[in-house]
């Protein structure tokens, strides 16, 4: 029995379930001088329907997890002596090998017979598997099934049981996406810190040199293997600022714009075409940072005699500035129009002009919100990396020239780990540790952003 | 029974003393329509210098669309339209040619909820006199500052704490910074919008008492929904009810002797 057709038949069995369990509800309530009811019959179709399905599927995905494994370790454990004796990584191979066999894949040498009659065992061992899965699974769903139905009766609370599900359920969905993150964050931190095994963690905060090709070789040129991160650093911080520069004005200015000025008309356009801009997918803006931009700058630069190379931060910046406008104007206009219009009636009833209000009134109302809003698209450009990746260079420079070439944290991120790598080398783990740098560094900045909101918008509650 | 000419176009008309002495502002004929809405119809009143009168009327009657009329605040508001003419000391606020901008500072409003804007109690007050540019120097700012607030009533508790944000204030001293800011404008007229709705009685009294003591400096306009309110306050009283200015006269005659059957009908309670 496949899998999937297991599933279909334990939802067959749990509809089932739901007309069993209500047909009874209804039978023992109709009984003579029965108490009434505590819950509408359909809750306790559903709680049979529930207990006859969800225990069967947790057990269908832990065996589903489990199986490989344990598969796994019976037929290694049958191995001849030797070859059980290997080293871990040859031994690893070896499995390989039965599991190209399993799945009907050619094997790199010819199939000793100790190797077949291996994987024959593998697949028998998994036919068993999955035959004691479908007993199993449809025993347990039919018996807690039963339990449950046996137990319904006027007096059982159906409803309630019900809501408390669903309500673990809620909670189990919510605790996901937490322990996801968690997850994330210890797998960084976990390589992070077998890169900082080899690399002294100082040498990588404040070295000044990023040359991450580590030598094969003795008698290689050029690979110093380099693990200072503040050039990269500076990299990424350079284009973030220049990003904001072009996106903090612009997108202020646009928001003051729409939310003080425009009419509805022309704001009923411009927001919607502002919030597209949001919606372009980065690799079409580094296209264009990459392709439009890179060249227009470099060809200004040499019409008045300056020396731009043709992947020069600025690039990069100007066109990441221009992605995050429409975040940092819609972040602004919602904070500029939470000022209560009451701050502005009280301005202008002094004689304020609308500027004098907008200068002296509202921005200053809203400032902390604005503020809290270019973290967020601080962070935002610091983690951004499609456009950097194709825009700006892989040449770790420690400048300040916003002409030449620089990398950045996400680019040496992607570089590194591209292509073929053993993930034991420094060179692949110093991918992680910058990546936690990064994490770390986005993750204050957020924090700080959403305090300052928060307490802003305490401000008018 | 004085009527008032200018609402003989159409039915209605206004019971009571309209007019009266060397008036600081007239309306007459003033119409005020939001989009097809005509919220307040044909209403012609004068309004005396150095005394209080007090707008009542049921909720939605055009209270407050009215007094916002008398400082062109309803500019703000997109579809609101004004017809008519509403003079303050002969020059006709809506001609054409008149700024806004100074006007306001001539007729200040206080609004129903307070709202100091979040500075410091000295940047609210100073509010005014910056963007007018009326101060020299520091020392005349804090003149401003010091005389509006003792004016307003409020110096004696936040002389030692300019520097708090206005918003930290309670309620009704926060009403009272308000009124502090409009009085630092040095205005003629002070338009105040249901002031105390929003307080409790104590705060409330203290508003009523300084209220009283302002009318020798300025002109005050002030809806109220609470009758006792207004018959402790005001001199006159003018009573709206759906667009229409019903009745008009001293305050002691309307609230005690009501000429209109609309007006005692709410006075007595019947309605509103
Ligand atoms: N901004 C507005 N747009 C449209 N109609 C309004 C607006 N403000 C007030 N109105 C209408 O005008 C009438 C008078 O309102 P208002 O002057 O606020 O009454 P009051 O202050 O006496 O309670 C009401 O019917 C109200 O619905
Ligand atoms: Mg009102």
């Amino acid at each position: 029995m496949t899998p999937s057709f297991l599933i279909i038949l334990l939802l067959a069995l749990s509809v089932f379930g739901y007309h069993a369990g209500r047909r009874r509800a209804l039978s023992v309530a109709g009984e003579a001088d029965a108490p009434k009811l505590h819950s509408r019959p359909v809750y306790y179709g559903i709680l049979t329907a529930l207990w006859c399905g969800i225990p069967a599927m947790i057990l269908f995905v832990f065996w589903l997890a489990f199986e490989p494994a344990i598969i796994t370790n019976i037929v290694v454990a049958e191995f001849p002596a030797e070859i059980k004796n290997l080293q871990e990584s040859r031994l690893n191979l070896v499995i390989n090998d039965v599991k190209n066999l399993v799945e009907g894949n050619i094997v790199s040498s010819e199939t000793k017979t100790w190797l077949q009659s291996a994987a024959d065992h593998y697949k028998d061992l998994q036919v068993v598997s999955k035959a004691a899965l479908a007993v199993i699974a449809l025993s347990l769903a039919i018996i807690c099934a039963l339990v449950v139905w046996r137990k319904i009766s006027p007096q059982l609370r159906a409803r309630n049981h019900v809501e408390r599900i669903f309500k673990y359920f809620l909670i189990a969905c919510s605790t996901f996406a937490i322990f996801t993150t968690i997850g994330i964050v210890l797998s960084v931190l976990f390589e992070a810190v077998r890169f900082f095994k080899v690399i002294p963690i100082t040498d990588f905060l404040f070295g000044l040199d990023w040359s991450p090709q580590m030598a094969i070789r003795a008698d290689q040129v050029g690979s110093s293997g380099a693990f200072g991160a503040i050039p990269v650093f500076m990299g990424t911080l350079m284009i973030s600022a220049i990003a904001m520069l072009v996106a903090a004005p612009l997108g202020l200015m646009a928001a003051i714009y729409l939310s003080e000025y425009a009419d509805i008309k022309i704001r009923a356009v411009v927001k919607p075409l502002l919030e597209i801009l949001a919606g372009i997918p980065t690799v079409v803006y580094g296209f264009f940072a990459a392709l439009t931009v890179a060249p227009f700058i470099r060809n200004t630069g040499s019409l008045i005699g300056m020396d731009v190379s043709s992947e020069s931060a600025l690039a990069a910046g100007l066109v990441m500035g221009i992605m995050i406008i429409p975040f940092v104007s819609s972040l602004s206009d919602d904070v500029i129009n939470a000022v209560p219009q009451s701050m502005r009636d009280g301005s202008y009833a002094l004689g304020a002009t609308n500027s004098e209000t907008i200068k002296q009134v509202v921005i200053p109302a809203a400032l902390p919100g604005i503020v809290g809003g270019i973290l967020l698209a601080v962070s935002r450009a610091i983690g951004e990396t499609m456009i950097v990746v194709m825009a700006a260079g892989l040449t770790a420079n420690l400048t300040l020239n916003p002409l030449k070439t620089v990398t950045t944290v996400t680019v040496q991120i992607v570089t590194l780990l591209v292509g073929d790598q053993e993930f034991d080398s420094p060179k692949t783990l110093a991918a992680f540790a910058l990546g936690l740098m990064l994490f770390i560094v986005t993750l204050v900045l957020n924090i700080i952003a959403l305090f300052v909101v928060r307490k802003y918008r305490e401000q008018y509650e | 029974m004085e009527t008032n000419e200018s609402t003989g176009q159409k039915g209605f008309q206004t019971v009571g003393e309209t007019k009266v002495e060397n008036p600081r502002m007239t309306c007459r004929d003033v119409n005020v329509y939001y989009g097809d809405k005509h919220a307040i119809k044909h209403v012609g009143i004068d309004i005396g210098r150095n005394q209080v009168i007090a707008m009542i009327g049921p909720s939605g009657c055009g209270k407050s669309t009215f007094i916002r009329c008398l400082n062109r605040m309803n500019d703000t508001i997109p579809r609101c339209r004004v017809t008519g003419e509403i003079l303050l000391d002969d020059t006709n606020i809506y001609d054409r040619d008149i700024d806004v901008v100074p006007l306001r500072a001539q007729v200040g409003m206080v609004f129903q909820k307070p709202n100091p804007f979040p500075k410091s109690i000295y940047d609210n007050v100073a509010y005014g006199p910056r963007i007018h540019g009326l101060a020299q120097n520091k020392a005349e700012l804090d003149e401003y500052v010091e005389t509006s607030l003792k004016r307003a009533g409020l110096w004696e508790e936040v002389k030692d704490r300019l520097d708090h944000s206005g918003t930290s204030l309670s309620g009704g001293q926060q009403q009272r910074l308000c009124i502090a800011r409009t009085i630092a404008v040095s205005p003629e007229v002070i338009l105040m919008d249901e002031p105390c709705s929003a307080l409790d009685p104590i705060a409330t009294a203290k508003i009523e008492g300084l209220i009283d003591e302002l009318r020798t400096h300025y002109t005050i306009v002030i809806v109220t929904h609470s009758m006792q309110q207004a018959a402790r306050v005001s001199q006159r009283t003018a009573y709206f009810h759906m667009g229409d200015l019903v009745e008009v006269g001293i305050t002691d005659k309307v609230f005690t002797n009501p000429r209109h059957k609309l007006t005692e009908d709410y006075i007595t309670g019947r309605f509103g």
